[in-house]
């Protein structure tokens, strides 16, 4: 099957500071990062904060213009110019609830907003009927319609969001953090809502995370990110059973196990990410890798290896 | 705090009939007993000024020679005839002050309907340009608001000629930049929301982000500034009035008013004292309901 989106050494640069007379620095939020996600597929994106997960989504569902590399949706370029055609592929939930619903609109509005700007074609009735199905296939009860966001919990809101991001009928889901906010018991409800809607639809879905328990029950395909560059990228079972960049292994021996045999062995990072405003020159990860030699701060190790890519020059595995 | 309680109950019981948002404003604006205290003057006020001409014994400028400067009914000298007595010319003073209430509310409403909508769209405008003309706009009000207000309305009524018209524009004016950095702060907050980027995404063009998506969630604030603004103006129009720059004599504005009995304080306190309480009480509840308004719309001060 064809990728839904495929991205080529996507990156962006951001300039900060700056007065009158200083020149900006620049902060590569993102850089250098590809990746494909195929129909049906959930690829996951993990690393701490600042790590520009949240860059990536930005890019990817056409808020920002990428300053190197390039993406295609189904198959087609994305230039800015086709950003109004292609938006409706892509669409995005949010993390926090609370803050990504509009509490001066029902929650009908809401759901018919997308309808009205892109399919200018249905009229108030259709919009409705396509509104309410979709609040069906969401778990909300249609009386439900016509309240506002401030009347319903954390999940409900965001079922809401997802019934939002679901009306134009996209085929790319950009998840960003989109359980994290919620209670544990309402992460799974969300979680099998979002599962169940993939099985349903095809959806292709971009699944941003830190929470690497999450992660590994979504994930197909899982892209570690450090400092803005992709450090790691293979299949969930091989990451989570045999990671080869070190700093994956430190991620996942972080995780916490809810089961008290099975105590593994903490690796504990010392000090704290570089700025991003100066990058080492090597890896990025050297200065808290405990297995960091010369090379490691001379050189920026590429993308490489087998069984699947990872960015480092003495691999674990 | 029980009757708090009491009203969570309520709603929570109604939660199938979804609870008006007029229903809940009040709730919250009449826990301020100032507020309602000020709404209900200031009822009474637009009653008045609405129902002038019904009201009021006499025409204003209708001159009883035979009756200058009478006393209050309750005074030695007053009569029913003129229940707060009459002015130099032998004018009515109730009949004037009744009418005076017109040209009150009429300042009020047209100073904060110009202000406020130029204001918001200025804002609006601000908050979405690009730096530079946000800069350009900013630094604008800035000059306009370094100002003494009053002065600055006084030179641009100088430039424009004496009318209550040319006052009320020069008003206007003086009290739009309030506006505009109200409504630019709270649109730049609101900018940077989750909400607002789900609409970008959802494809919402420029106009659409501002009016549709970002003005409804901006307007708490600045519904209380108009609500403070309106006495503003009011205050403005009285004291412009009474400097001569303002309505011109015989027209029955209590700034005005104010202006032509000055020479009178000393012999006929009356003539000085009604316009001027009528202007304190109308400002006074309109700024207590302003601050009513402000704390019921105020989504920190809210408990959901």
């Amino acid at each position: 099957m064809s990728p839904v989106i495929e991205a080529r050494d996507l990156g962006r640069d951001y300039e900060v500071g700056g007065g009158l007379f200083s020149k900006p620095g620049i902060v590569r939020a993102v850089a250098n990062t590809s990746f494909a996600v195929e129909p049906g597929r959930t690829l996951a994106v993990v690393g701490e904060s600042g790590c520009g997960k949240s860059t990536l989504a930005r890019l990817v569902t056409m808020i920002e213009e990428p300053t190197s590399g390039s993406f295609s949706i189904g198959g087609q370029e994305v230039t800015p110019a086709r950003w109004s055609k292609l938006r409706t592929d892509v669409q995005i939930v949010f993390q926090d609830p609370y803050g990504s619903l509009n509490l001066r609109q029902r929650v009908g509005q809401i759901l018919e907003e997308p309808l009205k700007i892109n399919r200018r074609d249905l009229s108030a009735k259709e919009r409705r009927a396509r509104g309410l199905e979709m609040m069906r296939l969401v778990n909300l009860r249609e009386e439900h319609y016509d309240r506002y966001p401030h009347m319903f919990s954390g999940g409900q809101r965001q079922r809401v969001a997802v019934a939002r991001a679901l009306m134009l009928e996209p085929k790319l889901l950009v998840l960003d953090e989109p359980v994290s906010a919620l209670d544990l018991s309402i992460q799974s409800q969300i979680l099998n809502l979002l599962n169940d809607l993939q099985e349903r639809m095809g959806l292709a879905y971009l699944f941003i995370s830190h929470d690497l328990s999450v992660v590994r029950h979504v994930a197909d395909d899982i892209l570690v990110m450090y400092l803005g560059r992709p450090v790691e990228f293979g299949p969930r079972d091989e990451i989570f059973d045999a990671p080869r960049h070190p700093y994956t292994k430190a991620l996942i021996s972080a995780t916490p196990s809810a089961n008290p045999d099975n105590r593994r062995t903490r690796i504990k990072l010392s000090g704290e990410i570089p700025s991003p405003l100066a990058v080492p020159p090597g890896c990025p990860f050297a200065p808290r890798c405990w297995k960091a030699q010369e090379k490691c701060r001379a050189e920026r190790p590429p993308m490489e290896g087998r069984p699947h890519p990872a960015a480092c020059f003495f691999p674990e595995n | 705090m029980a009757d708090a309680s009491a009203q969570t109950g309520k709603t929570m019981v109604g939660a199938d009939r979804r609870p008006g948002r007029l229903k809940e404003f009040w709730s919250y604006f009449s826990e301020n007993r100032g507020a309602v205290f000020g709404l209900y003057v200031f009822a009474a006020f637009l009653l008045v000024a609405i129902l002038a001409p019904l009201l009021a014994p006499y025409d204003p400028s209708a001159q009883f020679r035979d009756h200058t400067l009478q006393p209050p009914v309750w005074q030695a000298g007053g009569s029913w005839e003129f229940p707060l007595g009459t002015d130099a010319v032998g004018r009515d003073m109730l009949s004037r002050l009744i009418h005076g209430a017109r040209f009150s509310f009429f300042v009020g409403i047209v100073v904060v309907v110009v202000a406020a909508s130029g204001g918001i769209i200025v804002g609006l405008v601000a908050g979405f340009a690009p730096k530079w003309l946000d800069t350009l706009i900013m630094r604008l009000m800035d000059i306009i608001l370094a100002f003494p207000s009053l002065l600055l309305a006084l030179v641009l009524v100088a430039v424009l000629g004496p009318t209550l018209l040319n006052a009320m524009i020069a008003i206007a004016l003086v009290l739009q930049p309030h506006y505009v950095r109200l409504t630019r702060a709270s649109v730049l907050s609101e900018r940077s929301k989750d909400y607002v980027t789900a609409s970008r995404v959802a494809g919402a063009g420029r106009e659409r982000l501002m009016f549709i998506t970002v003005l409804p969630n901006c307007l708490a604030p600045i519904i209380v500034q108009a609500a403070l603004s309106f006495s503003t103006a009011i205050l403005d129009a009285a004291a412009l009035g009474f400097l001569g720059m303002g309505a011109q004599p015989p027209t029955p504005e209590w700034g005005t008013m104010l202006a032509d009995a000055r020479e009178f304080v000393l012999r006929a306190w009356w003539v000085v004292t009604f316009p001027g309480l009528a202007i304190l009480v109308t400002v006074l509840a309109i700024n207590l309901m302003g601050d009513g308004l402000r704390d019921a719309l105020d989504p920190k001060l809210k408990r959901s």
